[in-house]
């Protein structure tokens, strides 16, 4: 008998290794490999024809001593991150409040504030650069119909960051429906015996559904860091990481640096940077979230 | 006397106190209301403000779109800014190449998605927890620290300028998609693989005569899900891709883009946009509900 078991117990394994060998391959090639050598070219000089050159740490030497594009991609990048995440952590949970009462039209309202976050790359960002336009944007047409002068959205080193998270927020839906499918997998018989108990409704968000919602922050805050550090498109079609590099965000850096300049070893210095930056974060609030996150379903 | 007076009226008092309640609590109940189509009013017409703009613009002549005060709405719609799009560039040959990257993605992302995350809901072996883990972290790893080696690696397999670094690595799973389709495959009952394992199904038949068809919802949600990626993706065709002929419509555009630097010929350039985004937006409307689906596994389980 426990021969027998133990030989399913095998077959099953060796077939569920079978069934995620894709993903291992696809992890081992795509993802460790080229992360380990992204490691080792870190430290090299490669223009990607010859061969790389060891070069110690030299690159990170350059990058933390003299770079000033670094320290550029750094402030755009950590600007980009501490102005919309925030706001899109408490707009989005604002909306989804409100998206979250059973009134009538509400389905319609649902789609077209989701809808945004669908439409997405160049064809979005080709027309933000034209809401934003200084001259002829829509923009600044709405603002002089309130008598204000032209804004530079896009040219002026003090807007251009606001403009970027103005855009990035016009996709909120995203992180808004995350956050109705979590109201919404909260018992109401919570919200209905606390009524009862006498607690009023500002009462019954801070001290029920708050409480019960900070997985979903959670979720949200983590895919929102990890986004939010990877900006890339819209400002590689909309200011080029101007004026003046600040909107010189890590990908742009990277990019350019790699495949503009062909500085391959290079590149994977400022990346492998970003990918502590990355990682050290996204761990520190996964650690910290033993604190403040409530599962109530906690085996 | 006064005793007798009071308990006959109490009755009477606590119905008077609970109507007068209730009305209180529907017009409350009518400011709620009202507060919110209200607010979600203001929101939904902020939100489609770009959307005018590039409608309205598309439609306008050049000199229409480099006017002050600006024009709302064109004199004379200018239907052919989309016609002259196909004259302009090979917004044809840009669209079938499109079609063709997100086919191949959508097929290789079903494929990789559904085989692992059959393996992770629904067979046991050592070590699963843990490389579930691991395919787990790798939703952190940003791109832009492989995309280097991964350049290198199709160069010097010779598959630069083609379609294959972009479609090929789909079939090897993204761990988003596994993930979605784990989290589907644990809910379907055990007893149902037990059944058909009594009837002599094996593993690769409980999986893809049963799980499978059972398993449509999850599958539109990443078809979906991948077609608005390989569809918009900008980032692999620029780096992989030479020559004009094989670009997405997604480069296309920043070619067409840069084509008119400074004078830029914003009506066309929006005509083509829309048509871009057409597909995205259709689907997105014919398949709301699924798609939203997908967000709520993803978002509420983990």
């Amino acid at each position: 008998m426990v021969k027998r078991m133990s030989k399913t117990a095998r077959r099953e394994a060796i077939e569920g290794f079978i069934f995620i060998m894709p993903w291992a391959l696809g992890y081992l090639l795509f993802r460790l490999g080229p992360l380990l050598a992204s490691l080792y070219l870190s430290v090299t000089n490669y223009d990607g024809s010859s061969t790389p050159q060891y070069v110690g740490l030299d690159n990170y030497q350059y990058l933390f001593a003299q770079d000033p594009r670094f320290v550029d991609s750094l402030r755009s990048t950590f600007q980009f991150v501490a102005g919309f995440l925030p706001l899109s952590l408490v707009i989005g949970l604002a909306i989804a409040v409100l998206m979250n009462q059973k009134v009538r039209g509400i389905m319609m309202f649902r789609g077209l504030y989701y809808l945004p976050s669908v439409t997405t790359g160049v064809a979005v960002a080709l027309l933000w650069s034209f809401v934003f336009n200084k001259q002829f944007g829509i923009l600044n047409a709405i603002l002089d119909f309130f008598g204000i002068e032209k804004v530079g959205w896009l040219v002026d080193e003090d807007w251009v960051m606001v403009s970027f998270v103005l855009m990035a927020l016009w996709g909120v839906g995203g992180t808004m429906i995350v956050y109705l499918a979590g109201l919404q997998a909260i018992p109401t018989e919570l919200g209905e015996s606390a009524t009862i108990d006498g607690a009023n409704s500002a009462q019954r968000f801070f001290y029920i559904t708050l409480p019960m919602l900070t997985p979903t922050i959670f979720f949200n805050l983590v895919t929102g860091l990890i986004g939010a550090f990877q900006v890339f498109e819209n400002a590689y079609i909309m200011t080029g990481g101007g004026p003046n590099y600040h909107t010189y965000f890590f990908g742009l850096n990277i990019y350019f640096t790699a495949f503009r300049t062909l500085q391959f070893g290079y590149a994977s210095t400022i990346a492998w940077i970003l990918f502590v930056i990355i990682a050290s974060l996204t761990i520190f609030v996964m650690t910290t979230s033993r604190r403040w996150v409530y599962y109530a379903s906690e085996k | 006397m006064s005793v007798t007076h009071r308990t006959a009226d109490a009755p009477a008092i606590a119905r008077a106190k609970a109507v007068h309640r209730h009305a209180g609590m529907k017009t409350l109940r009518r400011i709620q209301v009202g507060f919110t189509y209200v607010t979600l009013l203001i929101g939904a017409i902020a939100l489609m403000v770009p959307f005018f703009w590039m409608v309205s613009t598309s439609l306008k002549t050049l000199d229409e779109v480099q006017s002050w005060p600006i024009v709302w709405i064109p004199s004379k719609l200018m239907w052919t800014n989309y016609i002259d799009v196909f004259d302009k560039i090979p917004f044809a040959r840009y669209i079938s190449n499109s079609v063709v990257l997100a086919a191949g993605g959508i097929v290789g992302s079903l494929f990789s998605a559904s085989v692992v995350g059959f393996g992770f809901a629904r067979l046991r072996f050592p070590g699963r927890n843990f490389l579930f883990f691991v395919m787990l972290t790798t939703l952190m790893l940003p791109t832009w620290v492989v995309i280097v080696p991964h350049f290198m690696m199709f160069n010097a397999i010779g598959w630069l300028d083609t379609f294959l670094p972009i479609i090929v690595p789909a079939f090897f799973g993204n761990a988003f998609f596994i993930f979605l389709f784990r989290q589907y495959f644990m809910g379907i009952p055990r007893e149902l693989e037990d059944a058909a394992r009594i009837d002599g199904c094996n593993t690769y038949q409980i999986f893809s005569q049963i799980f499978l068809p059972m398993s449509k919802p999850i599958i539109a949600t990443v078809a979906i899900f991948a077609f608005f990626y390989y569809w918009n993706d900008l980032l692999y065709p620029l780096v992989y891709l030479q020559s004009q002929l094989n670009f997405p419509i997604s480069l296309g555009m920043r070619m067409f883009q840069t084509a008119h630097w400074g004078d830029t010929d914003y009506p066309r350039l929006m005509a083509t946009a829309i048509m871009s985004l057409l597909p995205c937006v259709v689907l997105f409307f014919s398949f709301q509900r699924l798609y939203i689906q997908g967000v709520v596994i993803t978002g509420v389980e983990k």
